[in-house]
């Protein structure tokens, strides 16, 4: 009997060991955001070659300036958004209004500075820019109650603001473009602190946020937990409804940031495009950065990655000259290769093809 | 006999999953008009050998021949047509559908490209029928019962003709009737030259219905037996690799004296709580150190009364109090809030988060009574999952892992530890067994008399009745969704009074 209990504890052993220890190469293949790494690093590698110092950066007055600082600059919306968007998309709903808030927060706080005395007051500025981001926490309130207290599905609950929220931008602007004049807003997304650009350090202390957040409390595991299965989430205890309304209001504020991004680039504020179809381009980013849109287990790092993609992807555009006609067509041709090549359906069958090979061999 | 050529075999078959070998060179024969039992503990393999046979996974080594032919299927639809139909231990049905619906699936009788509703309502109706189960074939299938579930399951596998019917664990949530009721089919089944492949934990079964058996234990085939010339001692000593005396002394758990109960004020009382359509009023009292026992058949209730203490459900009448102060539920937490724990019957859709970890499954239930903001720290975490995974042999035994990637009862194990965890007042237990090998089992119910022991108010569902008379202190009588008696546990109670009590609806 003893022998036998050892032959078994050592096939257990033996079992949990062998094939995790086989080879680190196999194992680094397999972890989640493989593929979009390696994705990234491919496009920014292609870009090199079509333009030579496309890696080159350099410090200009004390500024960081360069193709890759460029990207990150141009990508800190999405990624916020993105960011947001990650949260919604692990409680399993999805957020499609995240463009309209975008369009809102630059209008209010537009609209608020150019009601200033002096558009260069900072005191001023803050005030326009805390006002416009508590309206865009009221905005993911009222999405999070529709969502997660009145039980509408969150892809009507958020269309719902999607298509008001242009209305509610255009009321706010009066129907115009406003122009602001202001140095401390233009700041935001022009600035420059410690040589690194603003939006860059935004985005990159909000994503900590979100991440430690997320990470070091039980939020990040209670929210997968509901995403991953609501009933049997509410019969553990956990009371989804406020995650679900934390979560939208996370993302509206994430887009507000954005919004205010936006719009501090051209010192106005178009309550019409600004943030047009920057959803579509956020729940991208999300999916590519391994998070199923069925909810469930997020990564906040994918995203990231999913973002940067995103936005090389559109830079790869610019720099090797696809024309304007197709890059449409071009951008979905990638993003298809892209999402097969992450689906374990589709890598499982081409794997699946070695071994037959090789017994046919 | 035995001269018969079989019409399936699986020979060498190897598979294995990242950091664990499910199966290694297993074979397995299967013969018209036989039936089959696959015997192991639980992570023997035997759901993966199954899903290897139906093409779900694809098996690194080994060959299959199904009349002779080699077949390697690509899915589990290829095998259905091919002849081997099979009811999966996880069921896979689609609750927001009609129970016609997921009967036919992919079957609806047609007439030009439509389907024709009417002719399916009546075939889904017979097909039932042959379980002997008339419910209404027009309601979602998820508002039903795990049991009606897996017979909704089983009925579907039944409709289809096949060569080869595979059926893992079927009979898990099944009352007594049911199961004979499934046998009876089976037989039939059987004597028209269908080959059975049957896998279940409870060893009666295997020995009513099974000719033949084989057992696998850590992915290794043990061997091929005739059930008559194994006996159940050498049957479990094969399933678990070491003598049974250890199983022996479990089986006699000793359960504490009725008598010597203090009865003072339950910790948990119904006073003609009732809901309308799931259960009439009815009261119960659950004391410190008892343990209540729900007996009844499908369909009785069992679940609602479990549901309505748990705020899992709203009452809309009568009163429950806790300690003897009345209380209103609002919702499952705040009955946590006053130390109720529930751990339901079906573990997949009411029970796990599948892509979480072992670890994270375990301390949800803590860690949602102590709000997002106050995490459970790693390390406690570490050491409560470390300590129930050691106590409830969860295996593999390694918290990180998925549990989407534990064998079923791996996975009950997983459910019952976490609410351990959160060291409840009152736990009630729905089907705590479900999918538990015999060993597990045993420990498992050896838990629940240390726990009460220990001063916990435990409600026991299992339709197993046998398990609930063992272990209880009163049983608490169910029929037809009504609680018609109460039986105090004492010598004069016997398997045969409490049929009597659930068949006569209590007039005994
Ligand atoms: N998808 C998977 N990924 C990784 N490991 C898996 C997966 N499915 C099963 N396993 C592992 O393979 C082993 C065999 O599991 P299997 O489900 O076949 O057991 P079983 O005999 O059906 O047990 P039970 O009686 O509990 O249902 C277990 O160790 C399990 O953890
Ligand atoms: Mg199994």
């Amino acid at each position: 009997m003893a022998v036998a209990l050892a032959r078994r504890q050592m096939e257990r052993w033996r079992g949990s060991r062998e094939p995790r220890g086989s080879d680190g190469m196999s194992n680094l293949v397999r972890h989640r955001l493989f593929w979009p790494v390696a994705m990234l690093l491919l496009l920014l590698v292609g870009n090199l070659a079509f333009t030579p110092g496309f890696f080159a950066i350099e410090l200009r007055d004390g500024h960081l300036f360069g193709a890759l600082i460029d990207i990150l600059r141009q990508g800190a919306p999405l990624m916020l958004v993105a960011l947001g968007m990650t949260l919604v998309i692990a409680t399993g709903g999805i957020d499609l209004s995240v463009g309209a808030v975008v369009a809102i927060s630059g209008a209010l706080a537009c609209q608020q500075i150019s009601q200033l005395g002096d558009q260069g007051a900072v005191g001023g500025v803050l005030v326009a820019v805390a006002l416009a981001l508590l309206l865009c926490a009221g905005l993911g309130l009222w999405n999070g109650f529709l969502v997660g207290v009145v039980g509408i599905q969150p892809i009507i609950a958020t269309l719902i603001l999607m298509i008001a929220g242009r209305g509610v931008a255009q009321l706010i602007t009066g129907g115009q473009i406003i122009n602001v004049n202001s140095p401390p807003y233009k700041a935001i997304a022009t600035g420059f602190l410690l040589a690194v650009p603003v939006p860059v350090i935004i985005a990159a202390a909000l994503v900590a946020v979100v991440a430690l957040v997320t990470r070091r409390s039980a939020f990040g595991m209670l929210l997968e937990s509901v995403g991953g299965n609501a009933g049997a989430s509410r019969l553990a205890g956990i009371r989804s409804r406020q995650l679900i309304i934390i979560a939208y209001v996370a993302c509206a504020v994430c887009a507000g940031v954005a919004g205010l991004m936006v719009s501090s680039t051209v010192s106005s504020a178009d309550g019409n495009n600004a943030g047009l179809l920057i959803e579509l381009d956020a729940i991208l980013a999300v999916v590519i950065g391994g998070t199923s849109l069925l909810g469930g287990r997020f990564s906040i790092a994918g995203t990231v990655v999913g973002a940067l993609l995103i936005k090389t992807l559109d830079t790869t555009i610019y720099t090797i000259g696809i024309p304007p006609e197709v890059t449409l067509l071009f951008k979905a041709v990638v993003v298809v290769v892209l999402c097969l090549v992450q689906a374990p359906a589709f890598r499982a069958r081409f794997a699946r093809r070695r071994p037959t090979a090789e017994v046919s061999a | 006999m035995s001269e018969r050529e079989p019409v399936l075999v699986m020979r060498g078959i190897g598979k294995r999953f990242p950091g664990v070998v499910a199966l290694d060179g297993v074979d397995l024969r299967l013969f018209p008009g036989e039936v089959h039992a696959l015997m192991g503990e639980n992570g023997a393999g035997k759901s993966t050998l199954i899903k290897v046979l139906t093409g779900a996974y694809h098996h690194d080594q080994g060959d299959i021949t199904l009349g002779g032919e080699p077949v390697a299927f690509a899915g589990p639809h290829q095998a259905q047509q091919a002849g081997i139909s099979t009811v999966y231990q996880e069921i896979n049905l689609c609750p927001n559908l009609s129970v016609a619906e997921n009967v036919l699936i992919g079957r609806a009788p047609t007439r030009f490209g439509r389907i024709r509703w009417s002719a399916m309502r009546r075939r889904a109706e017979e097909l039932l029928a042959r379980l002997q189960l008339s419910i209404d074939v027009g309601s979602d299938l998820g508002a039903h019962s795990i049991a009606v579930q897996q017979l909704v399951a089983i009925a579907r596998a039944l409709d289809v003709d096949a060569k080869v019917l595979v059926l893992d664990e079927p009979t898990s949530s099944l009352d007594a009737s049911e199961v004979d009721q499934l046998f009876r089919v089976m037989r039939g089944l059987k004597d028209d030259g269908i080959a059975i492949l049957f896998v279940t934990h409870f060893l009666d079964q295997v020995y009513e219905i099974a000719d033949r058996m084989t057992v696998l234990r850590n992915g290794r085939r043990v061997g091929e037996y005739r059930t008559a010339e194994l006996s159940q001692l050498d049957l479990v000593a094969a399933m678990i690799g070491k003598e049974l005396a250890a199983l022996e002394d479990i089986e006699e758990a000793p359960r504490r004296e009725v008598a010597a109960l203090e009865r003072g004020t339950p910790v948990v009382s119904a006073d003609g709580v009732g809901r309308a359509g799931a259960i009439a009023p009815f009261s119960l009292g659950i004391h410190k150190g008892e343990v209540v026992g729900l007996a009844g058949l499908l369909g009785s209730g069992r679940t609602e009364i479990a549901r309505l203490l748990f705020g899992a459900d709203r009452s809309d009448q009568g009163q429950i109090a806790v300690d003897g102060t009345p209380v209103t539920f609002r919702g499952p937490q705040s009955a946590m809030r006053h130390g109720i724990a529930y751990c339901p019957e079906n573990r997949r859709t009411d029970g796990l988060v599948e892509e979480l970890t072992v670890r994270e499954n375990i301390v949800l239930a803590l860690q949602a009574a102590r709000g997002w903001a106050r995490p459970v720290p790693r390390g406690r975490q570490d050491e409560l999952v470390g300590r129930f995974v050691k106590a409830l042999d969860i295996r593999p035994a390694d918290p990180e892992l998925p549990v989407r990637n534990l064998s079923g009862g791996n996975q009950q194990k997983v459910l019952l530890a976490r609410w351990l965890i959160t060291e409840p007042r009152l736990m009630i237990l729905d089907e705590p067994t479900r999918g538990i090998d015999v060993g597990a089992k045993a420990e498992i119910q050896r838990l629940v008399v240390e726990l009460s022991d220990g001063g916990m108010a435990v409600l026991f569902i299992s339709a197993e009745l046998e398990e609930v008379l063992r272990l209880s202190h009163k049983v608490a009588v169910l029929r037809d969704r009504r609680l018609v008696t109460e039986l105090e546990n004492t010598d004069g109670l016997d398997l045969d009074r409490v049929m009597a009590a659930i068949a006569s609806g209590g007039a005994t």
